[in-house]
């Protein structure tokens, strides 16, 4: 059943049939996602894409047509004279490098955008561990410190020989018991580092990925546009150690009023936490 | 001094009359084509261990869940199917067709230096014997990536020090074959045999060679920081005693990417001389492709930091590694676009080898293409670290590097045999091994895009029909390559006689086919005439 629609979607793949706008991928191709650098990057993926797919076919066809056309059992002879041409030869040196200048201009300007990033109006440090993720805000939302992993259920079904088929967990492997929550429409900064060894932040949809290494601060940002609100999932993209594949990166996007509940709430709640160790209960020491 | 040569010879008759009986030929061996087989059976059996690998790693993803090793062995499986792969298949398969060709197409009798051929070869069993049998030590084996990052490598147990040590021997030994091959080449090549008039395999292997020498020492350097970082408390890449993690990578990859060349730049001199050959007509413009790939060769040495730029990079540096690295895909292209141009207007005929070569030239092509996508920065953003990157090394190093090998072994083992193989089971094998290596490569461009990191031993559900089209794929591939196991039997034990030319009615040029086939014990012990 599963070869069969594989099948299908190779097909639909191969005709481009489905190209309606999906934000996240569609399964065999880049998602556009939701951030002004994350369609960027696909437009300029889908026109290296095309680029290539013309130049395939040009050179493709060129070796197709020798296939069939100059073949021995045809009694093709060869042209034993055609050995060199300087002529064609600086043709097909000059022309690759146009259209290398074509792609790599577009690219250096998108370079210039993904590194800026100054205005930030929310930063977050966000710190790799074997295998976890710990959230500290900054700015507006200071106090609030939170470590995000594999949700239960998924955990309970990966383990070898669980007997728990991985289709009936939701969000198999990409959901974390507490996601990153941030604003929409706001220009969010991540300061990376890690505590032990090489993890990756990656959210494909926000086209927002960068290492976290330790005694590094690596910076990274995105925008997530208004009207894209919802619940975007990713992964650590650097071999981290035996549960690499198993620490996801759920970022849950809100709107900036629902944001800022949410911060009061986180508040409240470490206030509430934090409130009986204030007042230490009697001990039965105290008592005598 | 005549008097003292001929006393010389008389003296080692026996050693000059043909090989030694039993054991002591291939123990004590200095013939080229001796070391030349066994460097050549060595890299089969490894490319079996490399693949029984790959079959666990392909069985383990053939759908969601863990179904059969723990995430630590998947881990240690990826690691060593790519440390065995390039080190114990890739690069001595070349190293053996070097051995068997190099003095065959210069018109000398044996290699320059055939005692230190004995030493670089009998090192590879010890080094393979230590790397492999970290699979049984506590903590078991590698499970960092090949790569070898710190600090996840050194968070490892008894392998540190044997992984090292085995690397580190395996350095020795290419460097001691380069320096070989170089000494054969720039010595030994016979009277009017100039360098431009030298056969392309010779050509690219003499770069290649050039390439080992370079790089290998810097391979050696980052490794043994690591075991000083391990076992004798230096902080050369950690950062809480004021190390660098990031300045392994810089190392790493400045030995790494020449090493990808050094994989890919012989495979070039096999389809160069291959296709010509069923093409009945000479390589187009010859001498481009030799600046072809010394531009390459030296364009390796600038690109390394497009392995990093998702590590953290200023914008200068990213936008120079992206430029330096697109610059490859020029030289690259004209060879490509010199190799149609050798088909057209020929006159081709489909053996084997000319299969394989056909083959390598679309495929290695789709491999360049996902080369230049994943040089453009913003969109590396994307594919870094996910399958497109395992889809894109795996379409260059499978039907690129060992499309190649194995086409240069049907284009040469009758020489080497002296009898032909079976054309209709050499041909099966190569239209399994195409159909499925593109079954088991291509979705994986589908799943990087869709989101899928490599290196993780379990998958979220979309990515599962992809995953289960993979391995279906791979284990057809794996199970076809036992053909070539029984051709390449087959034809050492016998067959039809091959003719001095071999390629009787194609248009072989070079030395080696003016020799019988086989080809004598001493390739040529009086040096030929070139013209």
């Amino acid at each position: 059943m599963r070869v069969i629609r594989a099948i299908a979607a190779a097909l639909a793949a191969i005709c481009l049939i489905d190209t309606a706008a999906a934000n996240t991928s569609n399964g065999y191709n880049l998602p556009i996602g939701v951030t002004s650098l994350s369609e960027n990057m696909y437009a300029l993926h889908m026109e290296v894409f095309w680029i290539c797919v013309g130049i395939a076919v040009v050179v493709f066809g060129a070796m197709i047509y020798s296939l069939v056309k100059f073949r021995h059992s045809q009694g093709a002879v060869p042209d034993t004279s055609m050995v060199h041409s300087t002529k064609v030869e600086i043709i097909w040196t000059i022309i690759p490098v146009i259209i290398l200048v074509v792609m790599a201009v577009p690219a250096a300007d998108l370079i210039l955008k993904q590194e800026d990033t100054r205005n930030s109006e929310l930063s977050i440090r966000v710190t790799g561990y074997q295998w976890k993720w710990q959230y500290q805000y900054m700015d507006a939302a200071a106090g609030v410190d939170f470590f995000s992993t594999l949700k239960q259920d998924s955990n309970f079904a990966r383990q070898l020989h669980s007997g728990i088929d991985p289709s009936a967990v939701p969000n198999y492997l990409l959901d974390v018991d507490k996601p990153l929550v941030i604003p929409s429409g706001t220009k969010i900064r991540l300061l990376l580092t890690s505590m032990d060894v090489i993890h990756a932040w990656w959210v494909p949809d926000f086209g927002a990925k960068r290492s976290v290494v330790p005694g590094f601060v690596n910076e990274l940002w995105f925008k997530v546009d208004s009207g894209k609100e919802g619940i975007y999932r990713g992964q650590c993209a650097a071999l981290c150690g035996r549960d690499h594949g198993f620490m996801p990166v759920v970022v849950d996007v809100r709107t900036p009023d629902d944001f800022k509940k949410w911060v009061e709430e986180q508040k409240t709640a470490s206030k509430q936490a934090a409130a009986p160790a204030a007042v230490p209960p009697p001990t039965a020491q105290s008592l005598n | 001094m005549a008097h003292d040569h001929a006393a010389h010879t008389a003296d080692h008759d026996d050693h000059h009359a043909g090989p030694d009986t039993g054991i002591k030929r291939w123990l004590f061996a200095t013939n080229h084509k001796d070391i030349g087989t066994m460097y050549l059976v060595f890299s089969l059996i490894m490319f079996f261990i490399g693949g029984a690998m790959a079959m666990i790693i392909r069985a383990e993803l053939f759908k969601p869940g863990l179904q059969l090793v723990q995430p630590e062995f998947f881990n240690q499986m990826t690691t060593m199917h790519a440390l065995v792969m390039i080190f114990g298949a890739v690069m001595p398969a070349f190293v053996g067709l070097a051995n068997w060709m190099v003095p065959m197409q210069v018109g000398a009798p044996d290699m320059a230096l055939p005692r230190m051929n004995n030493l670089s070869f009998w090192i590879l069993p010890f080094a393979f014997t230590i790397l492999l049998s970290t699979l049984f030590v506590p903590g078991g084996a590698p499970a960092g990536g090949w790569t070898m990052y710190p600090p996840l490598f050194l968070q490892g147990g008894n392998y540190v020090a044997m992984a090292i040590f085995a690397v580190h021997l395996m350095g020795a030994s290419s460097i001691m074959g380069s320096i070989n091959v170089i000494v054969t080449i720039m010595n030994m090549r016979a009277p009017g045999m100039t360098l431009l008039k030298m056969p392309l395999f010779c050509w690219s292997w003499l770069i290649t060679a050039y390439l080992l020498i370079l790089v290998m020492p810097v391979l050696a350097g980052a490794v043994t920081m690591l075991l000083t970082d391990h076992y004798f408390g230096t902080s050369f890449f950690n950062a809480a005693g004021g190390g660098d993690p990031v300045m392994f990578e810089h190392v790493f990859w400045f030995f790494g990417h020449p090493e990808v060349y050094i994989m890919i730049l012989p495979a070039f001199g096999i389809i160069s001389e291959i296709l010509p050959t069923f093409s009945r007509k000479p390589l187009f413009g010859a001498t481009s492709m030799i600046y072809a790939i010394a531009s390459i060769a030296f364009l390796s040495f600038i690109v390394w930091g497009h392995h990093m730029f998702v590590d953290g990079m200023p914008v200068a540096a990213q936008v120079f590694f992206m430029m330096s690295t697109m610059l490859i895909a020029v030289p690259t292209g004209v060879k490509v676009f010199n190799w149609t141009a050798t088909m057209w207007r020929g006159s081709l005929s489909f053996e084997p080898p000319m299969l394989f070569a056909i083959s390598f030239l679309f495929l290695f092509t789709i491999g360049g293409f996902s080369g230049v996508m994943l040089a453009l920065v913003p969109v590396d953003f994307q594919y870094n670290q996910t399958y497109f990157v395992v889809a894109h090394f795996h379409y260059v190093l499978v039907p690129g590097a060992i499309f190649a090998i194995m086409g240069g072994v049907y284009y040469w083992i009758p020489k080497w045999t002296g009898n032909m193989y079976s054309m209709t089971l050499a041909k099966w094998h190569f239209w399994l091994s195409t159909i499925f290596v593109n079954v088991l490569f291509f979705p994986q461009h589908f799943l990087g895009l869709a989101g899928m990191p490599r290196r993780i031993p379990d998958y979220a559900v979309q990515f599962a029909d992809w995953n289960m089209v993979s391995s279906i794929g791979g284990f057809g591939f794996g199970l076809s390559q036992i053909l070539f196991v029984i051709v390449v039997i087959q034809c050492a034990r016998g067959g039809k006689k091959a003719s001095a030319e071999v390629w009787d009615g194609a248009t072989p040029t070079g030395l080696e086919w003016t020799l019988p086939s086989p080809a004598p014990y001493h390739s040529f012990s009086v040096a030929p005439d070139i013209k």
